[in-house]
This record gives structure tokens, C-alpha cells and sequence, in this order.
């Protein structure tokens, strides 16, 4: 990421994302502020994806949000991607930003975990290429004139100039299966959530930094 | 969106300070040179005005055209005459129109 | 940008429709041309022919840019800013882009400084123009040459 991008994620008054918090923050103060507290929301996006007991699964904090709307307020989910769903997510991830990526590794999440790794040593698409052959292997290196980068995903969701919007981590995922010519998995699928989650491990103790600009 | 804007301008200043004005409006400032995957043209739609009255006199105005960003940020200075309000209003395509109104007090 | 997915879809519509109905849709041979003389044109149109000397306008763009749909540009004028000798407005030009302008704007004495922010689309590699436009009809320009890079993997897919 150049100076440029960097300068435009730690403007905090004018830079982009910031129509997205503004959102965001009168989502909650309309939908959850009535049970949550937001101070309570600190950390809260280091921690996913994480294992829900009940429903034996893992969600990411879009599940979440959209579990807390059709169990609890009996409302329709919100749809990937969707506005709603971005900006109320990118104002509480910003109650994180700063703090150590902390997904859990216990028994529960272990094999979701080696899911993962297993997808992101995957080889897949006409390029035949796995998420760790660029981004363990090539990090450092060029690929059509633009570092590769680590793929610690520490700022979703982001707003990407390429983009010109926010979009999430699964968004991102899709990007990169696209890129080496696959077919991505639907929104939604488990494929998706225990790759963020492996990637959520992998940068554990990173400093979370959403909503974060990229190119 | 219900256009959404956002406005930095500091709530006091010195009679005959020289202030900076940054504004960012949501708008996806479509070029009207994409196509949609199947070829069919996505139509201009484009904030094509910008302009920012204080205490109803015009101190700065810009034509924005379809190389402006997403998003549109322009930042601009003004001198802090006296206290007042600033008005600030972007209109475009499709009948776009978003204002906003700042207070400034000048000690 | 075109695709070569959105290139194929054109081609074939361009068969189907016969070479004159779609012979927009592909770039003209003579497009350097063509740009070259919309910048010109543009340039003429607002500052009204006037000639165009060098300095007094400090232009900073970054000279290499990750992503050419959102790059910040500043442009700052030496001018006193009073009334009997300010600057009228600042025009931005691109050499690349479909469409030359960027931005014009108006300001005057009151701005107390002649300092802009924006941020552009800009195309490809090539030169941003910023033009400063006095009150007493003098233009002042300066410009940079910047090289835009695009990531590897992109959304749209083949490329």
C-alpha cells in the first residue's frame, strides 16, 4: 500500500469509508443500541469468525449481525454485501481498531482451522495456483507491477479504491479465486468462513485496522 | 443512498484566519464509459456542481466532470470574515441534490 | 477499460450488427491523436487561448499510483489573494482519460490562499495539467507525469 493510500485510511474526518461509519452508526443507534452498549463492541471484531455452540457452525460478524436481526428483532437479514450490512459492520469493527487480532483456537475450532489451511493450500482454477503459493511462497515479489502481499486480512471490511466501496472479506476471497480463474464458492458458503477464520489465525496478533483503504 | 455528506469545518476561528474546508460527498460519480458485462452501457451519473456560499455570498464553486473519484472530496480554503453559516450544496445528474449547512463563530 | 470478455461480447455484436453499428465500441487507430486534440481543445476553451507560462502553480500528485480511480491531487497558486490580484479559478486536465477535465474551480479573493484537494480517476500512465487563471487574464501552469499501475487480480476477471 503506498503513502497515498496509507494517508487515506487514517483520515479519519474525509477519508472514504467514513460515509460507510456514518452509516454504520446510525444503523446502531436505531437497531441495537436498545440491548448493546457500544463500548461493549471493543475487541469484538478480533474474535471472528468464531464457533457458535448452539448452532455448531461458524459465523463472521456479518452472520452475527444478521442472527441478532432474524432471532432477536424478527427482521429480514440482510443480504451480502448489502449497504445495511457493510456499514453497521465496519462501525463495530472500528471499536477494535488498534487491538491484536484474538480468533479462539480450542478443540471446538481446531478442525475449522485446518479446514481452512487446507483450502488456502488448495491449488484451484485454470491458473492452478493455491492462496499459498502467492501469498506464502511469493509475498515481496511483483505480480503485474504490485507488490503480492502477506493476505493478512486486518482491515475488512475495506474499502478498496478498486472498488470505489467497501466490501468484506468474502468479497475479497471471491476477488482472489476469480483471479486465478475459479469458480468462487456462493456467498455464504462454509468454504468462505473457514478460510477467514485460518487467515484470522494466521494473523493473529496484527493490529486490526478496519475499515481499512487498499488499493 | 439518501445522499449522505460530510463537511470539516472548525467550529471557531480568528477574525481574518485562513480556514480549510474539506467535504466528501457519497456519490458513485458513474463515468458513462463502463459497460456491464454484457455490453450494455452504464449511463453518466455525475455530481456536476459544487459550491459553497458564506453568509449567502458564493466563495467557491468547482465543476466537477467524470474523472473526478467516487466519492467526491474537495477541499478548499476560505477567510473567516465574520460568524455566520456556509452553505454547501452539490447537484448533478438525474436531478442529484445535497446540501449541508456548517456554523461558524468568528472571535 | 475494455475486457476481453467485453471486447469478445462487442465483437460479436459488431458482426451481428454489421462493422457500422458497434465501430464505436473499439478504440480508433488514431486515438493519440484524437486525445491530444480534446486536451488541447479543452485547454483553449478555458483559458480562452491565453498563453500558458510556467510556474507559481506547485501540483503534487503522486508520481506512482497504486490505483488509478481515486489519486489525491493538490494544487497550490503564489497569488496574494486581494482583490486587485487574485486567482479567478484553477482548471485540472488529464492527457489519458477519455475525457480531458478533471475539475474547474471558481474562487477569489476571499479563498485568503489559492489551495485545492481533490481526488481523480486517472486512466493511464501520462501527464495531469493543472492551469491557474489569474484576474488580471494571465494563466499559470505546471504539470506531472505520472505512471499508474493496476493490481494483478482484478474483480472483472480476465483482462
Amino acid at each position: 500500500m503506498g503513502r497515498e493510500t496509507r494517508a487515506m485510511q487514517d483520515d479519519e474526518q474525509t477519508g472514504p469509508a467514513v460515509l460507510w461509519l456514518l452509516e454504520g452508526e446510525e444503523l446502531w443507534g436505531k437497531n441495537c443500541a436498545g440491548c448493546h452498549r457500544i463500548e461493549k463492541m471493543k475487541g469484538v471484531a478480533a474474535r471472528f469468525p468464531a464457533f457458535d455452540s448452539r448452532l455448531r457452525k461458524l459465523v463472521n460478524l456479518d452472520d452475527r449481525i444478521n442472527l441478532c436481526r432474524t432471532e432477536h428483532q424478527k427482521a429480514p437479514a440482510w443480504t451480502h454485501e448489502s449497504r445495511e450490512l457493510l456499514s453497521l459492520n465496519a462501525f463495530i469493527s472500528r471499536q477494535s481498531r488498534g487491538m491484536p487480532i484474538a480468533v479462539e483456537l480450542d478443540e471446538k475450532t481446531k478442525p475449522f482451522i485446518e479446514a481452512g489451511r487446507a483450502q488456502f493450500e488448495q491449488r484451484r482454477g485454470q491458473l492452478n495456483l493455491s492462496c499459498a503459493q502467492c501469498h506464502d511462497d511469493n509475498w515481496g515479489k511483483s505480480l503485474a507491477g504490485t507488490p503480492i502481499p502477506q493476505a493478512h486480512p486486518t482491515g475488512y471490511p475495506i474499502y478498496r479504491l478498486e472498488w470505489q466501496g467497501v466490501g468484506s472479506l468474502e468479497r475479497r476471497l471471491r476477488n482472489c479465486m476469480i483471479g486465478v480463474r475459479a469458480e468462487p464458492y456462493a456467498y455464504g458458503a462454509e468454504e468462505y468462513r473457514v478460510l477467514e477464520l485460518f487467515l484470522m489465525w494466521r494473523a493473529r496478533g496484527m493490529k486490526l485496522e478496519s475499515p481499512g483503504v487498499r488499493p | 443512498m439518501a445522499a449522505r455528506v460530510v463537511v470539516n469545518v472548525p467550529a471557531s476561528a480568528k477574525k481574518g484566519d485562513v480556514i480549510e474546508i474539506r467535504t466528501l460527498a457519497g456519490h458513485p460519480m458513474e463515468t458513462g464509459f463502463r459497460h456491464t458485462q454484457t455490453g450494455q452501457l452504464i449511463p453518466r451519473d455525475i455530481i456536476l456542481r459544487f459550491s459553497c456560499s458564506y453568509n449567502g455570498v458564493e466563495v467557491f464553486a468547482a465543476d466537477l466532470h467524470p474523472a473526478i473519484a467516487a466519492n467526491p472530496l474537495i477541499s478548499f480554503t476560505t477567510v473567516a470574515t465574520e460568524s455566520g453559516t456556509l452553505e454547501f450544496k452539490w447537484t448533478g445528474d438525474n436531478g442529484f441534490s445535497a446540501a449541508h449547512t456548517s456554523t461558524l463563530s468568528v472571535v | 477499460m475494455t475486457t476481453r470478455r467485453h471486447f469478445l461480447i462487442l465483437a460479436a455484436g459488431a458482426t451481428a450488427a454489421g462493422a457500422s453499428g458497434l465501430a464505436h465500441a473499439q478504440l480508433s487507430p488514431n486515438i493519440v491523436a484524437q486525445r491530444k486534440a480534446a486536451l488541447e481543445e479543452a485547454i483553449r476553451k478555458s483559458t480562452g487561448g491565453a498563453e500558458l507560462k510556467k510556474g507559481r502553480v506547485a501540483l503534487d500528485v503522486p508520481p506512482l499510483i497504486d490505483n488509478g480511480n481515486s489519486v489525491p491531487i493538490t494544487v497550490k497558486v503564489e497569488s496574494p489573494m486581494t482583490p486587485e490580484d487574485h486567482v479567478k479559478a484553477i482548471h485540472l486536465f488529464t492527457e489519458k482519460n477519455p475525457q480531458p477535465y478533471i475539475m474547474n474551480a471558481q474562487l477569489g479573493p476571499r479563498a485568503g490562499r489559492a489551495a485545492i484537494t481533490t481526488r481523480a480517476r486517472i486512466a493511464d500512465s501520462g501527464r495531469v495539467i493543472a492551469i491557474a487563471q489569474m484576474s488580471d487574464g494571465s494563466c499559470w501552469t505546471d504539470e506531472v507525469s505520472v505512471v499508474v499501475t493496476l493490481s494483478a487480480c482484478l474483480e472483472d476477471g480476465l483482462i
